[in-house]
């Protein structure tokens, strides 16, 4: 094992801690400064700086803190995402904060923690780092979510959100506590390695597994563990529920993958059923709960749980491209929902929630450009070339029947169909409909760049792949 | 020059693309600037277009000619690859002579919001000649994905009173399709590498790694186990069957016609259904061999139900739009029957036929929409004795109902004429029971030409109606100078299309050309 911690292991924790050192800052910040959005700034160049030593990490794997945690591809690939989630997030808040009147500086400074446990998450390979980074994502995100104090909504989301979170929390340290027991060590390389020496069947073993699944589908929200999904999206701010569908939900399935392709992997022929049966529901329900919805948040709150159901499909085929496809479709993901959630938010103004279908009523006519952009992004959710999501969908499909899996990519294929259906609810409301509201957006210099970066990589994504997807591959090829 | 004949395709696929972009720099008060350069962009791909025809190798038309092929997606094998064979020409130069007949039809159809009107008319017309031209599965799929969302605005914001309905039918039956289609695509995307493996002549020509590329699946087509063939055979035709349309899958059409404005209609009927029949004859076909003939009967007897059906359908239409609608599906009908009858005349008629459906249905949308924009009712009862005030619109008329009728000197003849000694060839009874679809055809088309044109005019609101401008009767001559081309003098038509067709058929039935036995006898033999 060697000595526990070396001085490079500091340096493997680099961008953690500097989001740390900021989130610091910006609370002592919040006391000095009066203009709050000036501490999205400051955030903001945080987020930059941390990018900027995980660029330094992106060619090299090494573990650390004897092997708690590792630097390699694939928590590289993660990282990045959620610092892009987190940074998007951002700018599209400072402006929606004044709107709600709660611009306070925690709020950044949560974001940044947040951001920081989802690193811990993406690069443990040892069940206890896992859980504090679990803890440290959740946590936040349960405040953050409760942020419009004077909002009953978003306090009875919070409170939703946490004792479900707390709950699902608990369902999975209690599968932890058995794959301890069973292995005597909390790595995943040893639990694997204790796991295969057992029977097959084994009742505890797969006790553990399943306990261990249930907490993991509800932090990604798959049916049957959704329902906290669409209270939380609905009353969280809106910028946060940006976040959480983009950044919160790419890191529980950074830590699924770790599990799931690592730890519990000698039990892959029983999950992959469990798997493949909550993959069609979620995909199945999702889609057709989305149909009914007339909230915007709720609709995409039910998307959002449907697109979990997809992404399921690249654990199932469990090959290299099943597994290039899981953070290849949460980069493109991330772009597109950070996308549509901008439009979202510049439709809340003042006096106005903006969050019901019909107020997108003739946005086409009064705002040409907010239209088509949502146009695009919800063209790239639904899977339709030549767009990012395209690509998304079309490696998850190919690794289904690759691995021969042709039942599931037929039912998932007819799920993209049938989300056109409400997607295009949208559009129908937006192009066809005529103007309900006579007010205009409301636009930031930052909501403008979130919208311009999430539009740039959406259409770039979409027509030339190829860098991306070099980059999930090397991610992916962890598990292999 | 060179470089123009070296990249006509990609310059005429993305000709649109560039007056798309200037089209937005419009401002949207400029109605007349804005037709104009819609009409002067349609009209010169048309013109860029010509040169095909004199440029395109016609001793050689099985191979495949332009073409280009630069590495778009590396990881993946898709290429971007492109290129024609007599096949693809015509119908790459049906699209661009159709594009701007319907532009041209818009110029006074369209009121409002114009400007996003022609903007969807042009991605459109990029995504449908991107479709004929593809060589490489993933980049069909993306132009055949691509032209669904132009076509649902159009459909959606100029439609009829139901245009909604319509356009979300027409969107979700045609995406359901294309991803079972996508589905297939991804079987032999991953079943080509291992076959290529075992035969070097394969592994030589195109390589063993995995590939979109249509050549290299076509080259494995016979290899592949009847087991496999068979199911992707199914998800293709889902895909296709639904595009162009095949019984059970045609509901979505009429909604669709009847809801769409004229322009959107005559492509919707005279290019975008031609995309379903394309796709048997490119892909299903040749890369299925085995799969196609099991499938035969399946195909033969949808093919007649829709031919007998839509006919009978059409007869009882009281809406004129509905009516060319159904007959749509009865001629798509014939195309379908002459492609599986799977031997040179019968494919030879199938394409043909494909021409003759996209100009003469094509027209006759052309022509309903004529008579709506005058009158807002599309209702035979509204109309009769219109031949009285309007008597060069009766001559047009005229012509496109016999050519959809199939009379001798017109090209409807032609087509139905070949399909059907196609199908006598190999059954008796395909083509007894499909030549009564011709008079079930003559019949509802002649029985609207008589309620509508003749006798005396009884509706008052008829009585001043316009004959058709010079506008209108600019976007049918060309079609009517075709339909006598055809009709008069096929054989460069047959000309472009014997050396694929034969090549197809080579692949389907390998032993045809060396005295074939009837296919019935054939498929018994070779059901592995």
């Amino acid at each position: 094992m060697g000595q526990f911690f070396q001085m490079q292991d500091l340096g493997a924790i680099a961008p953690e801690l500097e989001l740390v050192a900021f989130g610091m800052v910006l609370l002592l910040a919040d006391l000095l400064i009066e203009e709050k959005r000036k501490l999205g700034i400051i955030a903001l160049i945080g987020i930059a700086f941390s990018g900027f030593f995980l660029f330094r990490l992106r060619a090299i794997e090494f573990p650390a803190y004897g092997g708690a945690m590792v630097v390699d591809h694939f928590s590289t690939f993660f990282k990045l995402v959620f610092l892009i989630g987190a940074g998007l997030s951002i700018a599209i808040s400072l402006k929606y904060l004044d709107i709600e009147r709660e611009n306070h500086g925690e709020y950044y400074a949560l974001i940044l923690f947040s951001t920081m446990g989802m690193m811990f998450m993406a690069g443990a390979v040892d069940l206890v780092t896992l859980y504090i980074g679990l803890e440290t994502m959740a946590i936040s995100t349960y405040v953050l979510v409760g942020f419009l104090r004077s909002n009953q909504r978003s306090n009875e989301a919070s409170m939703k959100y946490f004792l479900l979170g707390a709950f699902s929390s608990g369902i999975l340290l209690y599968g932890m506590s058995l794959l301890y027991g069973l292995s005597g060590s909390t790595r995943f390389s040893n639990i694997a390695a204790a796991l295969a020496q057992r029977p097959e069947s084994d009742p505890i073993s797969l006790l553990a597994m399943i306990t261990l699944s249930a907490g993991l589908f509800f932090k990604i929200a798959a049916v049957p563990f959704h329902q906290w999904t669409p209270d939380a999206y609905e009353g969280a701010p809106t910028s946060i529920t940006a976040f959480m569908s983009v950044a919160v939900k790419a890191a529980s399935f950074a830590m699924m993958v770790r599990i799931f392709m690592v730890a519990v992997y000698p039990l892959r022929l029983h999950w992959v059923a469990i798997m493949g049966a909550v993959s069609v529901l979620t995909m199945t329900v999702g889609n057709i709960a989305a149909i009914t919805q007339s909230n915007l948040k709720r609709l995409l709150a039910y998307s959002s749980i449907s697109h979990a159901g997809y992404i399921l499909i690249g654990f199932i085929a469990g090959n290299e491209t099943g597994l290039t496809a899981v953070p290849l479709y949460l980069l493109i993901y991330t772009f597109t929902n950070i996308g549509v959630w901008s439009i979202v938010v510049a439709l809340r103004r003042k006096g106005i929630i903006g969050e019901h279908i019909d107020e997108m009523g003739g946005l086409y006519f009064r705002h040409p450009a907010a239209a088509v952009l949502m146009l695009i992004f919800l063209l790239s959710l639904a899977g339709i070339p030549p767009t990012a999501g395209f690509i998304a969908k079309y490696y998850l499909f190919a690794a289904a029947i690759e691995t021969g899996h042709n039942l599931l990519a037929v039912i998932a294929v007819l799920n993209a169909a049938i989300s056109i259906y409400f997607y295009f609810r949208i559009v129908v409301a937006m192009f066809m409909r005529d103007a309900t509201e006579k007010t205009g957006l409301t636009y930031s210099p930052g909501l403008v760049t979130a919208l311009g970066v999430a539009l740039v990589f959406t259409v770039w994504i979409g027509i030339y792949p190829d860098p991306f997807i070099a980059m999930a591959r090397q991610a992916a090829l962890m598990a292999f | 020059m060179q470089f123009f004949q070296q990249h006509i395709l990609s310059i005429l696929v993305f000709w649109p693309l560039v007056g798309v972009f200037v089209l937005v720099f419009l401002k949207k008060e400029d109605a007349s600037l804005i037709k104009w350069w819609s009409n002067f962009v349609m009209i010169a791909g048309f013109l860029l277009s010509v040169p095909l025809w004199f440029w395109f190798n016609f001793d050689n038309a099985d191979q495949m000619q332009f073409v280009e092929s630069v590495p778009w997606i590396q990881t993946l094998g898709a290429n971007y690859h492109v290129g024609i064979d007599g096949i693809s020409l015509l119908l790459v130069l049906l699209t661009t002579l159709l594009g701007p007949l319907a532009v041209l039809s818009s110029w006074d159809a369209i009121e409002n919001r114009l400007k996003e009107f022609y903007v969807f008319m042009m991605l459109l017309q990029t995504g449908m000649l991107g479709v004929f031209i593809s060589l490489d599965f993933f980049l069909f799929y993306v132009f055949w994905e691509v032209m669904l969302v132009p076509m649902y605005f159009i459909i959606g914001v100029w439609g009829g009173p139901r245009k909604l309905y319509a356009a979300i039918k027409f969107f979700l039956y045609t995406l359901v399709g294309s991803v079972l289609l996508l589905l297939g695509i991804l079987a032999l995307y991953f079943t080509y590498p291992s076959i290529a493996a075992q035969h070097p002549e394969i592994a030589q020509a195109f390589g063993t790694s995995y590939t979109f590329d249509v050549l290299a699946f076509q080259a494995i087509g016979s290899y592949l186990p009847f087991n496999f063939q068979y199911w992707v055979f199914l998800a293709l035709f889902v895909g296709f069957a639904i595009k162009v349309p095949m019984f059970p899958f045609h509901t979505w059409l009429p909604d669709a016609h009847v809801e769409a404005p004229t322009a959107g209609s005559v492509i919707l009927a005279a290019v975008l259904l031609k995309m379903g029949t394309y796709g048997f004859l490119r892909f299903s076909l040749p890369i299925l061999p085995d799969g196609t003939k099991y499938f035969v009967p399946l195909m033969i007897g949808l093919s007649i139900v829709a031919i007998i059906y839509g006919a009978l359908v059409a007869m009882m239409q009281p809406d004129m739009k509905k009516l060319v609608a159904y007959s749509s599906v009865s001629h798509m009908g014939f195309v379908t029957l002459g492609m599986f009858a799977l031997n040179p005349n019968g494919l030879n008629g199938s394409v043909i036929q494909q021409i003759n459906h996209g100009i003469s249905t094509g027209a006759l949308f052309l022509i309903v929409g004529i008579i709506y924009e005058r009158r807002h009712t599309r209702e035979i009862s509204q109309f009769g004795g219109l031949s009285n005030v309007m008597p060069i619109y009766a001559i047009v008329f005229l012509i496109m109902t016999l050519s959809s009728i199939g009379l001798p000197l017109l090209n409807g003849f032609i087509g139905e004429f070949t399909i059907m000694m196609g199908a006598l060839q190999e059954n008796l009874w395909w083509a007894v029971v499909g030549g009564s679809g011709i008079v079930l055809g003559a019949a509802y088309m002649l029985w609207l030409y008589q309620r509508t044109m003749f006798g005396k005019i009884e509706n008052p609101s008829n009585e001043k109606l316009l004959d058709m401008n010079l506008r209108e009767l600019a976007t049918l001559v060309p079609l009517i100078i075709m339909a006598f081309w055809i009709g008069l003098y096929p054989a460069p038509f047959f000309k472009a299309l014997d050396k694929p067709v034969n090549k197809i058929v080579a692949k389907v039935r390998p032993d045809y050309f060396q005295g074939a036995p009837r296919l019935a006898a054939e498929r018994e033999g070779d059901r592995r």
